[in-house]
């Protein structure tokens, strides 16, 4: 049941809303003039025609990389945590020994075709070996696209 | 009497033409065509604006690639309305459901025969113009009512009977703001209403009535919102609760009318707005000798045009702005607010004409 209002509340109300309804219309108003005469707040992308200059936001989670130098080194130590952290199994690390017998990476393998983008193997890596890139232009026909080695080089 | 509105094409097929019943008919067929170009070609070029100004509000482009800034982008779309095949819902009364949109596509070619676009720019001059507006404007309802009724669809119907319930509410208030401008001016002819504002930009009837003028302005820009139906008043489609409410059903050619219906009102709501209150075809003089001569020197009906593509911007930031009432809600201001206000309003218009307060 709805509460009582005696008359007196009501119309104090009544006249509340008479002064504040208005100004908060225009207070709307305002916010939605300055957008429609400031075309530099437009935020759509013209995307196949600027292409060249189109720049992803830097949170813009694409797909996966490792972070390797210019030598292609990575910091990867074939821990596996990201590998148990993705609800996905997209990820699988390989591991194998070096010379000196130490568990070094492998094969840093990673399915882009199951992969949400969810970042959580970003998240859940110790060492920040890798990270979203901000390519999205990841569509292919051939499903063997989306089967990748992320390392170029076994690690050391 | 054959009536007759001197305009230079008119008295030359008078002139030319022996026959003065002939005459009159060519001139209405000539009437009819302008009539037809204005409605369907204004159409055209609102939904492009609205989808511009639309999209500005939000921070988008719009439409973009067919022709310049998607400029060709409503005309391949009412192409497309118009072949797509057109289909009754089954159960459906076909009679009454293919025949709600011709009867809602009167009332807005109606009223658009009253306005008078420039001094000699008007098909039908009549001394009862507003009443006759008032009059058929209430043709729209009928249309939507029965459109919902047809479908055989109850969202359809529910947004009938909100649709109905609304315009017909909000129509009380539309009307005494009219007569508010009858009162003022001292007839109902539209031509004489526009003359009532001549001088400059201070006779127009929103300032020519201290605060009150520019009250009966705002208060026209809300009754008349909800008696185009559009947002934030657009209870009667209302497409988060009701699927596009009473013309759901409605594809095609069908479709197309009611649409068509929607914007020539925009355009006659408009042109009403800026005859009653700012100043119709006159231009905005505003004192200074240069430039009001060289204001006068633009042709009336440009002046019009101007002005109405304004209220159709304004009504459009309205529309992208604001929230929608409840259906409640949108009935409580009508009658707890407006309407009260509205009589006061009259009431106050009569002290003042009865004081000589108007400037
Ligand atoms: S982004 Fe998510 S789904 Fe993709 S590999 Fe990392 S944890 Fe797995
Ligand atoms: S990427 Fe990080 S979490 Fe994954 S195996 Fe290498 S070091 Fe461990």
């Amino acid at each position: 049941m709805a509460k009582k209002t005696t008359s007196r509340a009501y119309l104090a109300r009544y006249f509340k809303r008479c002064i504040t309804g208005p100004i908060s219309l225009l207070q709307g108003l305002s916010v939605t003039l300055r957008y429609f005469f400031n075309p530099r707040k437009i935020v759509t992308e013209q995307y196949p025609e600027n292409r060249k200059t189109l720049k992803m936001h830097s949170r813009f989670r694409g797909s996966l990389e490792l972070i390797e130098d210019e030598n292609g080194e990575n910091v990867c130590t074939a821990c596996g945590i990201c590998e148990r952290a993705c609800p996905n199994a997209s990820i699988n690390i390989l591991a194998t020994k070096n010379i000196a017998g130490k568990r070094v990476l492998g094969r840093y393998l990673y399915r882009l075709g199951t992969c949400t983008l969810c970042s959580l193997c970003v998240e859940s890596c110790p060492f920040g070996a890798i990270r979203m890139n901000q390519k999205f232009e990841l569509s292919s026909t051939d499903p063997k696209d989306f089967d990748l080695i992320l390392n170029q080089k076994e690690g050391r | 009497m054959i009536p007759s509105i001197p305009h230079p094409l008119g008295n030359l097929i008078r002139s030319v033409v022996p026959y003065p019943e002939l005459a009159f008919a060519i001139n209405a067929v000539i009437a009819i065509i302008g009539i037809c170009a204005v409605a369907f070609g204004s159409a055209i070029v609102l939904v492009y604006m609205e989808r511009k100004v639309c999209a500005h509000v939000q921070c988008r482009l719009g439409p973009m690639r067919l022709g310049f800034h998607g400029t060709f982008q409503t005309v391949a779309d009412t192409l497309k309305l118009l072949f797509k095949e057109v289909y009754a819902p089954g159960g459906a009364d076909k009679f009454i459901f293919y025949l709600a949109p011709m009867i809602i596509l009167t009332s807005p070619f109606l009223c658009l025969c009253m306005i008078p676009f420039d001094y000699n720019l008007q098909v039908m001059e009549s001394p009862v113009a507003i009443p006759l507006i008032i009059a058929v404007n209430g043709f729209g309802i009928l249309g939507i009512l029965l459109g919902g009724w047809a479908s055989n669809n109850k969202y359809s119907l529910l947004g009938a009977l909100r649709g109905g319930a609304q315009m017909i509410s909000y129509e009380i208030s539309f009307a005494l703001l009219l007569l508010f401008i009858v009162m003022m001016s001292g007839s109902a002819s539209l031509q004489e209403v526009t003359a009532s504002q001549a001088g400059n930009i201070l006779d127009w009837w929103i300032f020519k009535v201290p605060v009150i003028g520019f009250l009966a302005f705002i208060m026209f820009l809300v009754s008349s919102t909800a008696e185009l139906n559009r947002a934030p008043f657009d209870i009667a489609e209302a497409e988060q609760e009701l699927t596009g409410g009473y013309h759901t059903e409605y594809n095609g050619t069908a479709f197309a009318m009611f649409y068509l219906a929607e914007y020539i009102n925009l355009v006659t709501t408009s042109a009403l707005a800026v005859v009653c209150f700012l100043g119709g075809y006159l231009p905005p003089l505003i004192g200074i000798p240069v430039i009001d001569s060289a204001f006068s020197l633009v042709p009336g009906f440009i002046w019009f045009a101007l002005k109405v593509f304004f209220m159709i911007w304004v009504y459009m930031m309205i529309r992208w702005t604001f929230v929608r009432p409840r259906i409640d809600q949108l009935m409580d201001l009508e009658w707890k607010f407006l309407l009260p206000v509205n009589l006061l309003l009259i009431a106050a218009g009569a002290v003042f004409i009865s004081f000589g307060w108007i400037l």
